[in-house]
């Protein structure tokens, strides 16, 4: 059942993609002072949230896992955090190159949501070293479950800390990202973000897919043998 | 007591075991034999309750009526065998323990180096000291893996002695020396 | 109470390990001496106050660091933690206690470092202290959970750190900013947060760490 919904999300997620594309360059209003290039924005937020979401939602998959003991949620688990980590990259990828269109530098550690990605993106990085240096089985999972649940508490924690922060690291040289949008804006922030969502939905299913058809063959090799 | 049913284990690629029966109650003994490496000592973890079976259903007694030496004495070295039986005493809640410690530690030899170091001790002595922490609490299902191994004849006898006031117990005995306990034993399970 | 006789006999054990091997405490003490002489060399002249206390934190999160390596090696290497784990007690209560125990491990590196500190580069005041205090906790709480992860794993050297470090870093912002800044309630508040909230966080997750069924 879940493999018929594959082609459906592909689908779905290149129509909401392309629509994001044309109005992100063909519909929302050109900012006045960035010009072009503050397009950018629609790319990197969505992103951002989406990484989010993937953390969260592999939080929880791990919640299932040590509370319920629900068979495969710990590599459903992985995989989330897994797309996590990717889209993570990309968040750091295109705040960089935000942070070098608005403000001429590669990084501004004066960019919270950057700097907490920064940070996440540490600590997810140390969850694949976990999971690769133990061996496959009930203690990896266990292990790896209860790391996801530290990760989704620590996004609040570092978010504070940063804030926090910024009294005595840097001075206050702070960006919006422009919560008054205009409708113009809005719509197109939220096709992006639909888009996001779905890619992250579709990758999701699709390496999962995947996992779970190496699983099956090696369980198979091994009746076999 | 314990009971398995179509019980298999695997590590990754590598099977373990797999269909394994077997039901033991109080009085029961069962012989696990085999040559190093066939498996006998995961399966022993497991019915110690410290891993858990790849397939097949298990039910195991709580940890609380469990004792198992496994092929580390488990004691720490730098403490004295007072030290590690009051730890161990302590954490299976053993009533009057300083009384059963010192009855344990008499029986088993053990009693003049008490306050030593167990890391000065012979590996005999350590495999004493730990029949000594595994039956601390009294447990209902023993689970020993190779315990004949490192004791002399004077420990062996001993061991021999206390095998035979544990026939009421529920017993799981892993050796590949299967003659000093063949007459002990109610099942058998053989590892290839 | 159970529980509690359980936590102070574990962390006895640790205590007394250490008393006997001797190994951690003194190479914690001599890590953050050494440590700070480098720091000496490394600031400029004129550096101020606020980035010496960085250097502070910096030297006591790396000394808990490797208090914290140690702190399951003799679980570790013996094959302890199945004795452990297999006894009725609460799982929690072996990390309440090995936390415990490093955490006195640190408190006495710190009762050298924080004077030395003093000594070699500015006075240390009482928000020092107490952000170092509270601090502690925090590092010790998540520190001891990690260790144990990093344990079961294969290049456990390397391992701890990469656990420990992100999420050890708001530890980090709200001690300096305890330490230094001006109107520094809302940092140890921050602290206080932390502690709570990755303390239970780690009490009531230890005993998946260590099980494997």
């Amino acid at each position: 059942m879940k493999r018929a919904r594959l082609p459906q999300l592909v689908v779905a997620t290149t129509a909401v993609l392309a629509a994001a594309l044309a109005l992100i360059f063909f519909y929302a209003p050109t900012d006045a002072d960035q010009g072009l290039s503050q397009r950018i924005f629609y790319f990197h937020v969505p992103i951002a949230l989406t990484a989010y979401a993937c953390f969260g939602f592999g939080a929880w998959k791990a919640l299932r896992h040590l509370w319920t003991r629900v068979d495969g949620a710990d590599l459903e688990s992985y995989v989330a955090i897994h797309q996590g980590v990717i889209f993570g990259s990309l968040t750091l990828l295109t705040g960089s190159l935000w942070a070098k269109i608005s403000w001429g530098v590669w990084w501004a550690w004066s960019d919270n949501q950057l700097v907490l990605f920064l940070v996440l993106f540490l600590f997810y990085c140390a969850y694949f070293m976990l999971r690769y240096s133990v061996d496959p089985g009930p203690a990896r999972a266990n292990m790896c479950a209860v790391y996801a649940l530290f990760g989704v508490v620590l996004i609040p924690v570092s978010f504070l800390a940063i804030r926090l922060s910024r009294s005595f690291i840097h001075p206050v040289v702070f960006t919006s990202h422009g919560p008054q949008m205009t409708h113009a804006q809005f719509l197109t922030f939220c096709v992006a973000f639909l888009g996001m969502l779905l890619l992250f939905a579709t990758l999701y299913q699709l390496e999962l897919a995947g996992k779970r058809l190496d699983a099956q063959l090696k369980e198979l090799r091994e009746l076999l043998a | 007591m314990v009971s398995a049913r179509n019980l298999s284990k695997r590590y990754g690629a590598k099977r373990v075991f797999d269909r394994v029966d077997l039901r033991l109650d109080r009085g029961g003994a069962l012989l696990v034999t085999g040559p190093n490496g066939s498996g006998k000592t995961t399966l022993l973890r497991i019915l110690a309750g410290l891993v858990a079976p790849s397939g097949g259903e298990l039910r195991l007694p709580d940890r609380a009526l469990v004792g198992y030496l496994g092929h580390e004495p488990l004691l720490y070295r730098e403490l004295t065998p007072l030290e590690n039986l009051h730890l161990f005493g302590r954490l299976y809640r053993v009533p009057e323990r300083g009384e059963r410690i010192g009855m344990l530690l008499e029986r088993f030899g053990l009693w003049e180096v008490r306050h030593e170091r167990v890391g000065t001790f012979s590996r005999g002595m350590q495999q004493r000291l730990g029949l000594c922490r595994v039956l601390l609490h009294d447990p209902q299902l023993v689970v020993l893996d190779e315990p004949f191994n490192a004791l002399d004849a004077a420990g062996a006898a001993l061991l021999d002695a206390t095998l035979e006031e544990l026939r009421d117990r529920a017993l799981v005995i892993a050796t590949h020396e299967p003659g000093r306990v063949e007459r002990l034993a109610t099942d058998r399970l053989a590892f290839a | 109470m159970g529980y509690a006789a359980d936590v102070a006999a574990l962390a006895r054990k640790d205590l007394l390990l250490e008393l006997r091997a001797k190994e951690t405490v003194p190479s914690m003490l001599l890590f953050v001496l050494a440590t700070l002489t480098v720091f000496h060399f490394a600031l400029p002249r004129g550096t101020g106050h606020v980035a010496a206390l960085g250097l502070l934190w910096v030297a006591l999160v790396f000394t808990a660091l490797l208090g914290l390596t140690r702190a399951f090696v003799p679980e570790r290497e013996q094959g302890l933690m199945d004795a452990l784990v297999l006894a009725p007690c609460d799982r929690s209560a072996i990390w309440l206690g090995k936390a415990l125990a490093v955490l006195a491990f640190l408190a006495l590196a710190e009762l050298v470092a924080l004077p030395a500190f003093g000594a070699f580069f500015s006075g240390v005041d009482g928000r020092t202290v107490g952000a170092v205090a509270l601090a502690d906790v925090g590092i010790c709480t998540v520190g001891t959970l990690t260790g144990a992860m990093a344990v079961a794993g294969r290049a456990r050297e390397l391992l701890l750190p990469l656990l420990f470090l992100p999420l050890v870093i708001p530890v980090v912002v709200g001690g300096v900013g305890a330490s230094a800044a001006g109107g520094s309630g809302r940092f140890f508040a921050f602290l206080a947060l932390y502690d709570a909230i990755f303390g239970l966080l780690a009490w009531a997750a230890f005993e998946y760490v260590v099980s494997e069924t």
